[in-house]
């Protein structure tokens, strides 16, 4: 994507007024999506971004400039001022040395979705509608979208780091809207991996579209949630989203070392249930926040965060790890070249458990079944947090019953992890996310089996 | 800004015979500065460009974007545009906004502050609003981030139809998260201060703001579950306008996702509440004299007394349901326009926050939520949010409460306001803030 030559005088110009390290990101992106609504293909999308993002640390100060002129003279623009930023003295020239960094790309894309027609995306959309809108004469509404990207990044430092990432994603979503006598209710779904076009070789758009659509139709029956403390069981797969909320966030060393985090200086002990083992892996292939190198140049790889329930480490990006005198855990991301890296989540998921799923259920006097998970929030310093039920079952005298309307539930995460009683056989990665932090989002992958909460608080209505 | 309403002007140019062409080109320039423990953690300043072109050919569209401005990716990015139309449905709706005779108002959102104030002065703000924190309470811990932001944008718009727009806007903020600790507890607390000119800003008082709010709620507890009256702080209820916004968009109505559809001239709320749209108030921080389409934008009253009056609109969603576009299209450079409300703000009341905590027996002032993304819908109207903030006793604030969530739905909940203050504010989003008082809604706790 550059010239050796340019990178390595670019980095000198960052280093020029003084700095312990330099970077360069170089970000090729090209989008392109397909909106389908109301029956119509409202419009195709082709997006292009390309730039780099420099930064310059010099002691505990972070310089950072972007530009959209990758030539060596608009790379040396910015390279100047993100050195400015970090505000040197001494300075001098410094040689740097690089060496690529060795990182296979843990996909081989088998169909670029650049080269696969246009048409054949569209195609795909009004699938999906005619299959939504066939599941039911309720179903009023239906909207389906398609997205692909391709990402090429350059990582090179004056640490002597080169390394170089071609990262294809593509997704698919549906959203149907359903109308009865109660109003009206949503059913989504979405599939994301990061692979090309042959995602569509592995999942069924009628079968996705089928799925959001029963999801809107089982809703119309829905009634209050209840509120309240009470026993929680999620199902598989999307109980990823409370622990990407419960501890995932507070695991992360940026917010940890300003003791921003209830999990802070707890490494070594029993944080969660004994069931709990905790991964997050970038490396994980095809996965929704899967890459080769992160966008600091560092391998994905897959890290420990909990064993057995015992606190293992936080997660780490170079600027942290730096301090603390270690190496990355490969979790610095960002959002694009216009951004800092700091320290991300990619896919985490809690292993197979040992418990029969059904065995949760039946075991619960009464309860709420959580199927679908709809996003989440926490904040770390208290580790309260919530997430939303898109779609969710009262479970009463151990059998699962009436479909209950939306809501989000609330827990604080050291207390909900010590509160996991069951984890079942039926492990499963969950949707595709988007996670948000400091105002970027990054792609994420999640993924538990069935678990059981003893005690969550569930926010409806009902009594 | 020039020469963008000229490289808007020469793309539009580029339009062939029976082509409706639409660029967009945006410019702006930030500077965010992080400042922790006495010193800059982070400094970042640069410049943004991006294009956006929208083709209207033979009744369908396409678009395309790019994040440059350079000459030769301009004519791809038309390029792309104009394949991509090719693939969408015919739709005899489609088109640019046609110029409709109405003058944009004369805003002046530009300040030369911004661009003025040494990086040096910048900082020095960043330095202060921590170190104000800091010192604000003698059980404050840190901050979580402590940051200085600025940025001028600069925009122009071209279309075949014979628009051409521009606008130019500063803004500057600062905004802090607080962590204070008492007893191995943590709590958090924000504050902001928000300006066109960054001499405006007032770190003390974002301070102060954050070392309350995150003070006051050490020692919180979840409460228990039960109906009860909220007071919602000025942020919260801005957020609740947000989503009640989203539900008066021509645009859900149009396509059948909006719970008010068929419910014009109806009484859908308390004949307290009257909602206006009215990005034209220079005083609101998302005001604009034109929209997304180049629109000159004007002021929407959309709930009178409680009643349904209208639904804002694009030149779309207008020319589908045979009205006017009422200058709220909304958008970025990398999407076509939407539909959405601009600058909500709700008429204010006479009592103030004060005064009317002091009339409730029992109830929680609700400082913060959380999970607005998650547990809120506005198609069914489901409405249940994470929450924390300080119980009301016998007219008085009581003990601080958290981990709970406050439940209703959005039609209730506006047939259910009992008072709206008086300390109407602008607030940095695309709503006004108010104290707003809510009865009979669920807090779920233990």
């Amino acid at each position: 994507m550059l010239d050796q030559d340019v990178i390595r005088s670019t980095l000198q110009s960052a280093l020029r007024s003084g700095g312990d390290f330099a970077e360069v990101f170089v970000e090729d992106r090209r989008n392109s999506s397909a909106l389908l609504d109301d029956g119509k293909v409202e419009e195709l999308t082709s997006g292009r971004d390309r730039g780099a993002g420099i930064r310059v640390v010099r002691g505990d100060t972070t310089g950072f400039a972007h530009t959209a002129d990758l030539s060596p003279e608009g790379l040396r623009a910015a390279a100047e001022a993100a050195g400015a930023a970090a505000r040197g003295g001494g300075g001098g020239v410094r040689s740097v040395e690089l060496s690529q960094v060795v990182a296979p790309s843990p996909v081989v894309v088998k169909l670029d979705p650049s080269a696969v027609a246009k048409a054949r995306k569209v195609e795909l959309l009004t699938r999906a509608d005619q299959a939504a809108r066939a599941a039911g004469g309720a179903i009023r509404q239906v909207s389906a979208r398609y997205g692909d990207s391709r990402r090429r990044i350059l990582v090179a430092n004056s640490d002597g780091a080169l390394a170089t990432d071609d990262q294809t994603r593509t997704l698919f979503s549906v959203s149907c809207v359903a109308v009865g006598d109660t109003g009206m209710q949503t059913g989504r779904e979405s599939v994301g991996h990061t692979i090309g076009f042959e995602l569509f070789d592995l999942v069924s758009v009628e079968e996705l579209a089928d799925r959001a659509a029963r999801r809107a139709l089982t809703k119309l029956d829905a009634v209050p949630a209840p509120s309240g403390a009470m026993p929680v069981v999620v199902g598989p797969g999307g109980g990823g989203v409370l622990f990407h909320e419960a501890c995932g966030h507070g695991l992360e060393a940026d917010l940890v070392a300003k003791s921003a985090s209830v999990f802070a200086g707890r490494t070594g002990q029993q944080v969660a249930s004994p069931l709990v083992t905790l991964i997050d892996d970038g490396s994980m292939a095809g996965e929704w926040g899967c890459f080769a190198i992160d966008d600091e140049g560092r391998p994905g790889r897959r890290n420990v965060l909990i064993q057995d329930g015992v606190l293992t480490d936080y997660m780490w990006d170079l600027l942290r790890a730096r301090k603390e005198g270690r190496e990355s855990s490969g979790n610095g991301r960002r959002q694009s070249y216009r951004h800092l890296p700091m320290v991300r989540l990619t896919n985490t998921y809690i292993g197979e458990g040992a418990d029969d799923p059904a065995d949760s259920v039946a075991s619960t006097d009464r309860g709420v079944y959580v199927a679908q998970l709809g996003g989440g929030q926490v904040n770390t310093a208290t580790g309260d947090f919530v997430f939303g039920m898109t779609e969710a079952y009262l479970i009463e005298n151990g059998r699962i019953t009436a479909p209950i309307r939306e809501g989000n539930l609330i827990g604080n995460g050291p207390e909900v992890l010590t509160r996991i009683d069951a984890l079942g056989t039926d492990f499963a990665m969950g949707s595709p996310g988007t996670c948000g932090k400091d105002g970027q989002g990054v792609p994420v992958g999640d993924g538990t089996p069935t678990l059981r909460v003893t005690s969550l608080t569930v926010g409806g209505t009902a009594a | 800004m020039a020469d963008l309403d000229d490289i808007a002007a020469r793309v539009v140019s580029w339009a062939r015979d029976g082509e409706q062409v639409e660029a967009v080109v945006v410019r702006s320039r930030e500077t965010e500065i992080r400042a922790y423990d006495g010193e800059i953690e982070q400094l970042s300043s640069a410049e943004s460009l991006g294009v956006g072109i929208r083709v209207i050919s033979g009744s369908r569209q396409g678009f395309a974007y790019a994040g440059t401005l350079d000459e030769a990716v301009l004519a791809e990015t038309m390029a792309d545009a104009r394949d991509n139309a090719a693939f969408g449905t015919v739709d005899e709706h489609l088109g640019l906004a046609e110029p409709d005779g109405v003058a944009p108002v004369a805003l002046d959102l530009y300040h030369p502050g911004v661009e003025a104030l040494p990086l040096e002065a910048k900082m020095a703000l960043a330095i202060e609003l921590e170190r104000a924190v800091r010192a604000g309470d003698p059980r404050i811990i840190g901050v979580e981030s402590a940051d200085y932001a600025d940025g001028v944008t600069e925009a122009a718009i071209a279309t075949t139809t014979g628009i051409r727009a521009s606008s130019r806007e500063a803004s500057s903020f600062l905004v802090v998260y607080s962590l204070a600790e008492q007893d191995g507890e943590v709590q958090t607390g924000f504050g902001f201060s928000v300006g066109r000119d960054p001499a405006t800003l007032d770190p003390g008082r974002a301070a102060a703001d954050a070392v309350e709010r995150a003070v006051r709620l050490l020692g919180a507890r979840k409460p228990p579950t039960g109906r009860i009256t909220v007071v919602l702080d000025p942020m919260v209820t801005a957020e609740l306008l947000g989503v009640i916004g989203e539900t008066l968009s021509g645009e859900m109505v149009l396509k059948g996702r909006s719970l008010f559809a068929d419910r014009l001239g109806e009484q859908v709320a308390s004949p307290l509440l009257t909602l206006v749209d009215d990005p034209t108030d220079p005083a609101a921080f998302s005001a604009t004299a034109i929209d997304g389409e180049g629109i000159a934008t004007r002021r929407n009253e959309l709930i009178a007394d409680g009643r349904l009056e209208m639904f804002v609109h694009n030149a779309y969603t207008a020319r589908r349901m045979g009205t006017v576009t009422t200058g709220s299209a909304v958008r970025g450079y990398s999407s076509t326009p939407g539909v959405g409300v601009q600058a909500l703000a709700l008429r204010p009341g006479t009592q103030s926050r004060e005064q009317l905590i002091a009339s409730i027996d029992d109830g929680v002032l609700v400082q913060g939520v959380s999970g607005l993304h998650s547990g809120v819908n506005p198609v069914s109207g489901d409405f249940s949010t994470g929450a924390d903030g300080l119980r009301i006793r016998n007219g008085a604030l009581a003990e601080p409460v958290r981990e709970f969530t406050i439940a209703s739905t959005l039609q209730r909940m506006l047939q259910d306001v009992v008072a709206v203050g008086d300390d109407l504010e602008w607030l940095p989003m695309n709503a006004a803030g108010v104290t707003l008082v809510v009865a009979d809604v669920t807090m779920s706790g233990e």
